[in-house]
């Protein structure tokens, strides 16, 4: 089973590229946003398998749980009050590490091996190699890894890979209530996406789409959205790529290859980019400006 | 084993040789095993809202007689006609409920006037209960009625509950509150 | 519960939670599923995935529910009924109605008596001084023989079908709008997707909860959905029925088993004081057939009684002593809720004419009812009058505390509340084995997982202990009436702790002396001691004992079939026969012969239920004699007439549902401005019991359950404070905007009984709703919150708001629509 594990990548290092010997599935979480009844069963099933100590909140005036996600809070439902032409919606999104085909956390990541991706399209972060940097989440257009200050690494979902590599579903899917949340292999997933949205198109959601987008090499996480032409009401980047500073990593630099430079790079800017803009990462402020109920 | 290997892992990193041609994926495979792998299995039932959700309750050991049982983690039971393993919040985070610190472990009294709780044996709960049960029946009870008609009623003492039991339990709740003649009864179905 | 018992014959959901995957209309209406029964709602989800079933949804809110329907429309709350008469009348004008269905299995044939009859929102029999209705006039006509008198045509003026027929004409889309305030468009939106089920090709289910029976017209309100699925023929199908989603795990199990104070197990009914003997009892409980073609099965009631009597008493029960009635409580009035609170406050009560004594003692097992009753400083201050209280818990709770409840509940200071407290530490569910009943009637075992902690005892062993010890003082000493306590049989091999697979077979039912083959009385069906098949099988005669006749057979010499779990279904409509078991009989689709037509062939066969093969019915286990073929007995079998009632003369408010305001009406009532709230609602007068104006109180207001938390329960569970940490009032933009209130600012919300101060969560999912030509807002808050349990999550009590007043029948509180005033704080 560990099969499954094969590492296709890993960041700032030359591993990965499995064998090639073993032909594997891609597995696939699909999230159908039309059906979803924001009860947060996969909120707390992922804190629950997962062990992750529970972080204070308090009452904002919203149903969500907090603004973004947290280092010990892997996946969040995103509440949105909308109008629009046809009346009114009220719109929830499970909001988590999309596992894309092209991680931007990845290629941005300076550390050895600290995030890889496995065969089955998983990417996760190795803690044992993370650094903290923080600069994964500088790569990151869905502004998923965020920095854990007890333990001083990255953290993100797993797609709980200790119950996927050996065959069973991820938690939040097995606990979803209305069934908005699948599982299976991405070739599944895209079919019945393809088949929820021609049949959204038909009752009344005419730019019902699936939200794999190009810009990463599309998601291991395929999501379907009612309004496809506005995917920001979910909280979703219209048109997410990677970062051209991350790509100019990836591109220009990376191919020196070699690995000490990596020691010096993390020790000259290292500290500059946690500290950074984008590298605010302090544990998500949760009594910040509250979304909407 | 497995902290061996980890620490192999790193000390591999910090020495900046990577290409010793170690088999990268088995090790990180060994990170996080199946926490449930090898836990008893005891298949129940939520016991929230009217769903009747199956749950399997993990807990801690094979029930061999050295073992304290703890509950470890709750998931949905995916034979389960009704729920097939899925589960709402609450459901969800069950262990949470069953383990929560505030679970009362003794038996407390608030005497008359006090403002406080005392721990008390359950033999003295039991039998102070009891004298008071049979004190308020004896005074209170009513033979007849206003209308001369037998009523044989103890209209001192009110029964509520069983809803939040088995039916098993409400049963006997029924059939001693008959035994001790009362005639308010009521449980969560009315509010 | 009353209602679905009125209109069909049992007070439960008459389907399933899988069997919502097999309509064509999902109606959600008075229950917010998606929230409150999220695992269930999947089946109504999976029914639009599987065969584009329509998910309409009705609510003064925009509910989590309502975000993935189909259809929506709001109403102002509590103007259930004429949004739902104005369906029935749609379904009449627009020839929606299952006429074949309603010809066979409903009384709309039937002739009413010259007397009855409606004006200005009054009933014919209403006597203003009691406040209450004298049902005479209402009774159906009958023929010399005591058969009801019908005409199949319909056309008779004082059949069922005409009087609903004009009673309903009023209820036109513009009076729906006018009194419920939903946009015509969006009524009629809901009114053709409803009753696009009327006829045999498609069916639709109706899913409720509290949100229907928190009304002073609650009874009437599912009353009023019981007709409109009874016009559309869709109750007894699968995929179809009137499904009263319980709010506990257990609330169905506690109500089979006689937790209210007007029933015995399995709804035999409490005996009263005009009663006296066995006799007595059993005619005034035994109904007569009233049509030639009625089953009338409560025919049996003394058979169910006598083997209670059996099971309670054991061998003291004889034929010689009346089998124990004696010593039974004999009931003088209403003892619920509301008024055993209220009676507790006043230290007495009036029974039979005379004062009684009041409750001085009170056993509270499992229950908070500061907490979970209305008016949470009336709760407090009645607690504080008692000697005793025993209150049997996991956490501490409200009620546990109430001596120390904060200021503002007014209740007297500590040194001066007399009460004796006692607070027993139970065990949880999962430290413990025995069965749950669902809302869709399945017993399920659970088996114990770990023990419980400290020095918790399961509940059974604390009450049996408590009992035991009572016993024991009456075999010494003597005192009051001691047969009474030491006559009731406790003959469990473990005595102090039963063990419930016993009790269930003693609930489930046995033969205590041969039990001869009623088709070969030669042969033996059953030797002394070996437990009954069914109900079927029980005596008037002390030869059997059953605990609760409705659940015979769920324990039988096969062994325990609740602990099946046997997912096989191989009808495909989710009914699932090996899994556990199910009462009555192990059927799975209540009143099931309605869902064939008068042929025995099934309205729909890709949906059958059962249907006649003729030689037997076949398919679930008929809701009707097996081997009975078509045309012999009605559906309704609980029902002394056999049939379904449009019209239901035993009810306190009316025959037929009429829209009511709520006791606290937030407008004048459109329809009848002479009768503006129902006219036979209970008030109470107590000092605690003000009541609002809506000159003062402008904005109606309703309290409603989170799906992140509970009932009062879950504030020990640190993931759940994380997704829902505290209290909030949802309150619409507008109203926000006119009060200069932002989102996240504290409010005060004052009703008549008390204020909260907490945060607004201002939203657009509350809308004003024009209402009799006049905007109201609407306002709401969660109950998940009191001053007990997690020091660090404690919150204001919502029934802190709430008032002491309910419906006529069923005495349930009207949660759902109260006044309040909103100010910034």
């Amino acid at each position: 089973m560990t099969a499954n594990l094969e590492i296709v990548r890993s960041s700032a290092s030359t591993w990965g590229g499995a064998s090639g010997l073993r032909s594997l599935p891609v597995v696939s979480k699909y999230i159908d946003t039309s059906i979803c009844i924001g009860c947060k069963s996969c909120e707390v099933s992922c804190a629950e398998w997962n062990d992750l100590p529970p972080v204070k909140t308090v009452q904002t005036g919203t149903y969500q749980t907090m603004p973004e996600t947290h280092a010990a809070f892997w996946n969040l439902i995103k509440f949105r009050e909308q109008e629009h032409e046809g009346g009114f919606a009220w719109l929830f999104r499970k909001d988590q590490c999309m596992h894309c085909s092209d991680p931007g956390c990845l290629t941005a990541c300076p550390a050895p091996g600290a995030i890889v991706q496995y065969a089955n399209g998983i990417v996760d972060v190795n803690a044992d190699q993370c650094i903290g940097c923080g600069y994964c989440a500088t790569g990151c257009p869905f502004d998923i890894p965020k920095f854990h200050e007890k333990t001083a690494k990255m953290q993100k979902c797993t797609l709980c890979v200790d119950r996927s590599r050996l065959g069973l579903e991820p938690a939040c899917v097995k606990s979803c209530p209305s069934g908005c949340l699948h599982y299976g292999t991405k070739e599944d997933m895209l079919l019945l996406a393809a088949q929820r949205v021609a049949h959204l198109k038909k009752t009344g959601f005419a730019e019902a789409a699936l939200y794999d987008p190009p810009g990463v090499g599309g998601t291991t996480v395929v999501t379907v959205l009612a309004f496809g032409n506005h995917p920001e009401w979910y909280g979703l980047p219209k048109d997410p790529s990677i970062p051209w500073t991350v790509k100019l990593w990836k591109n220009v630099l990376r191919p020196f290859g070699f690995i000490a430079i990596v020691g010096a790079i993390i020790g000259a800017f290292g500290h500059h980019l946690y500290h950074g803009n984008k590298g605010h990462i302090d544990p998500a402020p949760l009594d910040d400006e509250p979304p909407q109920a | 084993m497995t902290l061996s290997r980890r620490g192999f892992l790193k000390a591999g990193t910090v020495g900046g040789t990577i290409a010793l041609g170690f088999d990268f994926s088995e090790a990180r495979a060994e990170l996080r095993d199946l926490k449930i792998s090898r836990t008893t299995e005891t298949r129940s039932t939520c016991p929230y809202c009217s769903v009747s959700c199956g749950v399997i309750i993990h807990t801690l050991g094979d029930k061999a007689k050295n073992v304290t049982g703890s509950v470890v983690h709750v998931e949905g039971d995916p034979d389960h006609p009704i729920n097939r393993g899925t589960l709402c919040p609450k459901g969800a985070t069950l262990k949470e409920d069953i383990r929560n610190p505030h679970r009362l472990m003794v038996p407390q009294v608030r005497r008359p006037g006090s403002s406080k709780w005392e721990e008390i044996s359950w033999d003295e709960a039991i039998a102070g209960i009891a004298g008071k049960v049979k004190e308020t029946r004896d005074k209170t009870f009513v033979t007849k009625n206003g209308k001369g008609q037998t009523v044989s009623r103890n209209p001192g003492m009110a029964v509520i509950g069983g809803c939040t039991d088995t039916s098993e339990f409400a049963y006997l709740l029924w059939k001693s509150s008959i035994a001790l003649g009362a005639v308010y009864r009521d449980h969560q179905a009315r509010v | 519960m009353a209602s679905l018992a009125a209109t069909f014959g049992r007070g439960a959901m008459t389907n399933g939670w899988v069997d919502i995957k097999n309509a064509d209309v999902v109606f959600v209406m008075g229950g917010n599923p998606a929230e409150n029964h999220p695992c269930g709602f999947k089946w109504a989800i999976e029914a639009r995935k599987a065969r584009g079933a329509k998910i309409v949804v009705v609510d003064p809110r925009f509910t989590r529910t309502a975000a993935v329907a189909d259809v929506y429309a709001p109403l102002r709350a509590g103007t259930d009924i004429a949004f739902l008469l104005g369906i029935c009348r749609y379904a009449i004008e627009n020839k929606k109605v299952h006429e074949e269905y309603v010809k066979l299995h409903t009384n709309a044939s039937v002739l009413v008596s010259d007397k009855f009859a409606f004006d200005e929102g009054l009933f014919s029999g209403y006597d203003g001084e009691k406040r209450a209705y004298d049902k005479g006039s209402w009774a159906f006509r009958v023929d010399d023989k005591g058969m009801l008198e019908t005409d199949p045509t319909l056309q008779n003026p004082r059949s069922v079908f005409q009087l609903l027929k004009k009673h309903v004409d009023r209820y036109t889309p513009e009076m729906v709008e006018k009194v419920c305030g939903t946009p015509k468009d969006q009524f009629l939106k809901v009114a053709e997707a409803v009753s696009s089920t009327g006829n045999a090709q498609k069916v639709g289910t109706i899913l409720y909860a509290l949100g229907w029976t928190q009304h002073s017209t609650g009874v009437q309100i599912i009353r009023a959905s019981g007709i409109l699925q009874l016009l559309l023929g869709n109750v007894g199908r699968p995929g179809g029925g009137v499904n009263a989603l319980r709010g506990h795990s257990n609330i169905q199990g506690a109500t089979d088993m006689g937790g209210n104070f007007d029933v015995y197990p399995g709804y035999l009914k409490a005996p009263q004081a005009t009663m006296p003997a066995l006799k007595d009892y059993l005619e005034a409980n035994t109904p007569k057939a009233l049509t030639t073609a009625s089953m009338n099965y409560s025919q049996n009631t003394p058979k169910f009684m006598t083997s209670l009597l059996k099971a309670l008493y054991g061998k003291a029960a004889t034929k010689e002593n009346d089998f124990g009635y004696g010593w039974l409580p004999k009931a003088d009035g209403n003892y619920s809720w509301l008024f055993m609170f209220d009676d507790m406050l006043k230290g007495k009560s009036k029974r039979a004419d005379v004062e009684e004594a009041a409750p001085e003692g009170l056993f509270a097992w499992g229950m908070n009812p500061v907490a979970t009753g209305p008016n949470s400083k009336k709760m407090v201050a009645a607690l504080a009058k008692l000697k005793w209280l025993v209150v049997v818990e996991n956490s501490e709770t409200e009620t546990a505390g109430f001596w120390k409840a904060p200021a503002e509940y007014e209740g007297p200071e500590a040194s001066k509340i007399p009460t004796e407290v006692y607070l027993l530490p139970a065990a949880s569910f999962a430290e413990k084995d025995g069965t749950f009943t669902n809302s869709g009637r399945w017993v399920q075992w659970k088996w114990k997982a770990v023990d419980p902690p400290g020095k918790a005892k399961a509940d059974q062993e604390i009450l049996s202990r408590i009992l035991l010890a009572v016993k024991d003082l009456y075999k010494k000493e003597g005192g009051a009436f001691p047969e009474q306590v030491l006559n009731v049989a406790w003959s469990y091999t473990n005595p102090v702790s039963p063990d419930l697979g016993e009790v269930l077979k003693e609930i489930s039912g046995k033969a205590l002396a041969e039990l001869p083959d009623p088709k070969d009385k030669t042969k033996i069906l059953k030797n002394p001691g070996q437990q009954l098949d069914g109900f079927g099988q029980l005596q008037d005669d002390g030869t059997t004992s059953c605990g609760n006749w409705i659940y015979g057979g769920a324990f039988t010499e096969a062994g325990n079939l609740t602990q099946r779990r046997l997912a096989t279904d191989p009808m495909g409509l989710g009914a699932f026969h090996q899994w556990g078991f199910s009462w009555p009989a192990n059927r799975r689709v209540l009143y099931n012969r309605a869902s064939a037509d008068a042929d025995g062939k099934p309205w729909d066969p890709t949906r059958s239920g059962i249907s006649w093969n003729g030689e037997k019915w076949v398919g679930d286990v008929p809701d009707i004699k097996p081997d009975s073929p078509p045309g012999t007995f009605g559906a309704f079998i609980m029902n002394p007439e056999g049939l379904g009632r449009l019209y239901a003369p035993s009810l306190a408010d009316g025959p037929f549902p009429e829209h009511y305001e709520a006791t606290e009406a937030a407008t004048d009532n459109v329809l009848h401005p002479k009768v503006t709230s129902s006219p036979v609602v209970r008030v109470w007068k107590s000092d605690k019991d003000a009541l609002g104006k809506k000159e003062d109180f402008p904005i109606v207001c309703s309290t409603y359950r989170l799906t992140e938390h509970f009932h009062f329960w879950t504030q020990h569970n640190p993931r759940l404070n994380q997704v829902q940490p505290g209290f909030f009032f949802e309150i619409p933009e507008g109203l926000a905007k006119e009060k200069g209130i932002a989102n996240g600012q504290q409010i005060k919300v004052s009703s008549a009984r008390g204020s909260i101060t907490a945060l607004a969560m201002v939203t657009k999912r509350f809308r004003p709703l024009k209402a009799n030509g006049k905007e109201i807002w609407q306002i709401g808050l969660p109950i998940h919150w009191g001053y007990a349990g997690n020091p660090d999550h404690t919150g204001p009590l919502a029934n802190f708001l709430t008032p002491t007043t309910g419906d006529p029948n069923t005495l349930t509180p009207e949660f759902k629509t109260f006044l309040v005033k909103v100010e910034k704080a």
